[in-house]
């Protein structure tokens, strides 16, 4: 299955830039269904890891109030052309997803 | 409610189960933290203190009015040396933890990223170095009418 994130990398003077989409509802679990009337059960991205060549950079914890179909920008250091940034993520209901990509 | 800790529990029991071994070193998802109604209370919950103090070294980057309440986009830099964490906190959101990045010599204290919020408040971005606290604060308008105001 393809990604839901959508990634993209920048190199520059060392430092990669990376940007990401992820494709997730974030429901904070106060909203109501127009319908029913019964609230929407919470749903959102908990933790976000970043790897570098496998190593663990950066470990985001969110909670419900990062908006539906989250960006997140980060900055890895001692970057060169040819590294793997792994991107992963996991919610409050244990799906996962995650993405990598090569720097150029 | 009891349905929703049941729906966040086994979300947090397969949590553990998929990532106990990458996981091992990092620190869990700090759910209390995000629970509290007090920002005060959930930066104690995070990270032991709830005393900040201000800095000129923390560069919070939000709009002055935003137009929707649901995609407000942050972002939180430092040039504090040796930061170890930076936390969102959005002082009138029912729940004001809004998210919290943990840093490692790997990357640049540099995050953006997009928050809601339910209306006009502070935003605290607040970040961890040598074991203190430092934080910068910024107020931002939410117009939920949508009239540009």
């Amino acid at each position: 299955m393809a990604s839901g994130i959508r990634i993209r990398a920048k190199l520059e003077d060392g430092v990669a830039e990376v940007k990401c989409l992820m494709k997730h509802d974030m429901e904070t679990g106060t909203r109501k269904d127009a319908k029913t009337g019964e609230l929407i059960p919470a749903h959102y991205i908990t933790d976000v890891t970043c790897e570098h060549n496998g190593k663990v950079v950066m470990t985001a914890h969110w909670g419900p109030a990062v908006s539906k179909n989250p960006y997140f920008a980060f900055k890895v250091k001692d970057a060169k052309p040819g590294d793997v940034i792994k991107v992963s993520w996991v919610d409050n209901e244990g799906a996962t997803d995650s993405v990598e990509e090569t720097l150029e | 409610m009891q349905l929703q800790r049941r729906i966040f529990l086994s979300g947090a029991v397969a949590i553990s189960a998929l990532l106990a071994v990458p996981r091992a070193l990092l620190a869990a998802y700090p759910a209390k933290a995000f629970e509290q109604k007090d920002p005060g209370d959930a930066l104690k919950s995070l990270f032991g203190s709830a005393e900040h103090s201000p800095s000129d070294k923390i560069t919070l980057t939000a709009p002055d009015i935003a137009e929707n309440g649901a995609v407000v986009p942050i972002s939180v830099a430092t040039t504090i040396e040796g930061a170890t964490a930076i936390s969102v906190i959005v002082e009138q959101n029912p729940q004001p933890l809004v998210a919290s990045f943990d840093l490692t010599p790997g990357t640049a204290a540099d995050v953006s990223t997009r928050i809601k919020m339910g209306k006009t408040s502070n935003v605290i971005a607040v970040v961890q170095a040598d074991g203190k606290l430092y934080s910068t604060s910024k107020e931002v308008k939410v117009t939920i009418g949508g009239c540009g105001g």
